[in-house]
């Protein structure tokens, strides 16, 4: 490939974009796809449409991670998590040429968001190992007992992340879902699924065991619905649903006491916490 | 087949063994074909509920456990009469298969908690090796039926059938056979994950079925690859071959392996298409398994409540 002519004539390879499942990357079960434009309307690509089959095969997935990602130490959890950041930096260019086209936003500000968003996920990577020891407790009770109070993870939590900022907004849901302990199904924005598809790739070579992260593109009216009846999803990130949708997932989510919660504010470890249940334990004294 | 009913039924020997030697061999690469064209075929809605408790109605549910105790046994036997405590109408399980010395502890605990009609299989000859001597075999399997064991799940003597020696198979077989008379159908193991060819696993089942199977089943579980389908599909077609030519029935119980609710119609949709309508009841085909009864049962839940189930809704074992 050495001289201009072969260079001239060679074919760009064009991406497939795909799912992210149990650490794989597979299309939708159903083999469908849907188009993405760019903020000029111009057809940018064609992600996977993903059917409540793969819904469900991922929250198998994330289930079956759960335990490992939960039961790894606080301290290997949050080393895990910077290592993500790590990767994203690296396709920090990336990110931002696909913010440019599909939010239109300009250089510049698509390149403070891509900043934003890794430091944002470095610091959730932070509170892995101090969530606990800031929001535990220990309680006094009359007995001869030590009553020690720990958050604790949900489990599986869906995450509807907001559609803009594509990257931002998304890193402020899924981070702190992943350092309270619990294993992840991510529905993407419908409208600005690439930077969702990229963060998926970043993960994928990092040191995340396969099913902890699951990254599904395409409908969430389509999927919420069954998002909210699934008895094995413990809690869902509403952020990204509209009031209608979000109104539809807090009655199905009712039936099956799902912890739904819709974040406005930025940054907070309140976000960890609202997926962590509260364990306490008695122990007595003198043993 | 050129070779006559009576070579099958006489039970000597030396017909049987000349029989096996007619037998033709299986296709590999056509079994391996068949039986995955026929796992992708799609079944759902009103069909899929009826295959669920189809398959649920055949299950033996198994615990084969060094650490297996009488509370653990006492509970699955409860899980066998009512898989699903919320819903009644889920059938009962097709049997419980225990370890010879839990037999009692199991055939007791169902009579005196409404399982009557649920029967006991017991694991014997020395399973899941086969490694000993006949006497041994011979006391593990009375052992059994003297506690109310009503199946008895044999195995054979693998290491003599690779060597040639058929007629041990055979009059082993034959042996724990007249031990069963009329208190206990025999189940025959053969292990098909030691057997290594399709060829081997064709002509093991003639030789069980002609010396006096009342099923022939995959494996012991302990052993893998254990119930794979094309296997399944060998064993289906060689009972339905001896139906042709003997006019007898016998049952297939693939057991090892089949975890999920798609496994489990994937085996239903190889007996309808292999065996026929007639083996698509628990009377001649079961599947052994422990885990597949509790995704069964989600997947029933599936279907009767519109939302996708969890594990922390169906009882652990």
């Amino acid at each position: 490939m050495s001289n201009s002519k072969s260079r001239a004539m060679r074919l760009d390879v064009k991406k497939t974009y795909k799912l992210f499942i149990g650490g794989a990357f597979p299309r939708s079960e159903s083999g469908r796809t849907y188009e993405v434009t760019d903020s000029k309307g111009e057809f940018i690509a064609n992600p996977s449409l993903a059917s409540r089959k793969d819904l469900r095969d991922a929250v198998v997935a994330a289930r079956n991670a759960h335990s490992g990602w939960a039961g790894a130490t606080a301290f290997n959890r949050g080393q895990i998590l910077y290592r993500i950041a790590e990767m994203m930096e690296g396709r920090s260019a990336q990110f931002v040429d696909e913010i440019i086209a599909l939010e239109g936003l300009t250089p510049s500000a698509a390149k403070k968001q891509v900043e934003e968003a890794i430091d944002l996920w470095v610091w959730y990577s932070g509170w892995c190992d101090k969530i606990g020891s800031i929001y535990g407790s220990t309680n006094a009770v009359s007995g001869s007992f030590y009553n020690f109070t720990i958050p604790d993870s949900l489990g599986v939590v869906a995450v509807f992340a907001p559609a803009k900022p594509s990257l931002l907004g998304l890193v402020h849901s899924l981070a702190p879902v992943l350092a309270g302990g619990n294993t992840a199904v991510v529905i993407a924005s419908e409208k600005y699924p690439l930077s969702a598809i990229t963060l998926s790739e970043a993960i994928g070579t990092s040191d995340v065991s396969g099913g902890v992260v699951n990254i599904l593109t395409g409908s969430a009216a389509e999927l919420a619905p069954w998002a909210a009846s699934h008895m094995d999803i413990d809690g869902i990130d509403a952020t990204g649903l509209n009031s209608t949708l979000e109104k539809e997932v807090r009655i199905a989510g009712a039936d099956n006491l799902k912890r739904i919660s819709s974040f406005k504010d930025g940054a907070s470890p309140q976000r960890v916490l609202a997926f962590m249940e509260n364990k306490t334990v008695w122990h007595p004294i003198g043993v | 087949m050129v070779t006559t009913a009576g070579a099958l039924t006489d039970g000597s020997l030396s017909s049987i063994k000349g029989f096996l030697k007619t037998l033709s061999p299986v296709d590999q690469v056509g079994a391996d074909a068949r039986a995955a064209m026929l796992a992708t075929r799609s079944i759902k809605t009103a069909s899929k509920k009826w295959a669920i408790d189809m398959a649920i109605s055949m299950i033996d549910l198994t615990t084969l456990e060094g650490a297996d105790t009488d509370g653990k046994v006492k509970a699955i036997c409860n899980k066998a009469i009512r898989p699903d405590p919320t819903d009644p109408s889920v059938p009962h399980v097709g049997a419980i298969c225990v370890y010879n010395d839990m037999v009692s502890v199991a055939r007791k605990h169902l009579d005196e908690s409404g399982g009557h009609d649920i029967p006991v299989a017991a694991v014997s000859t020395a399973f899941p090796s086969g490694r000993a001597s006949l006497e041994v075999k011979e006391r593990d399997t009375k052992d059994a039926i003297a506690n109310g064991a009503t199946e008895i799940d044999m195995v054979i003597d693998r290491g003599a059938f690779l060597s040639g020696d058929l007629e041990k198979v055979f009059s082993e077989i034959v042996y724990i056979k007249s031990l069963c008379g009329d208190k206990a159908h025999l189940k025959v193991i053969l292990e098909t994950g030691e057997l290594v060819t399709y060829d081997n696993v064709r002509k093991a089942s003639f030789l069980a079925m002609a010396a006096g199977a009342d099923f022939i089943k995959t494996s012991t579980g302990k052993v893998a690859p254990a119930a794979t389908a094309p296997v399944v599909l060998v064993m289906l077609e060689a009972v339905r071959d001896f139906h042709q030519m003997t006019g007898v029935r016998i049952g297939v119980k693939p057991a090892g392996g089949i975890r999920t609710t798609k496994d489990a119609i994937k085996q239903l949709v190889l007996v309808k298409e292999t065996a026929g309508d007639e083996w698509l009841n628990p009377e001649l085909f079961r599947i052994g398994a422990s885990a597949l009864l509790n995704d069964l049962l989600m997947q029933r839940q599936k279907l009767t409540s519109g939302h996708y189930g969890g594990a922390n809704y169906v009882t652990l074992d």
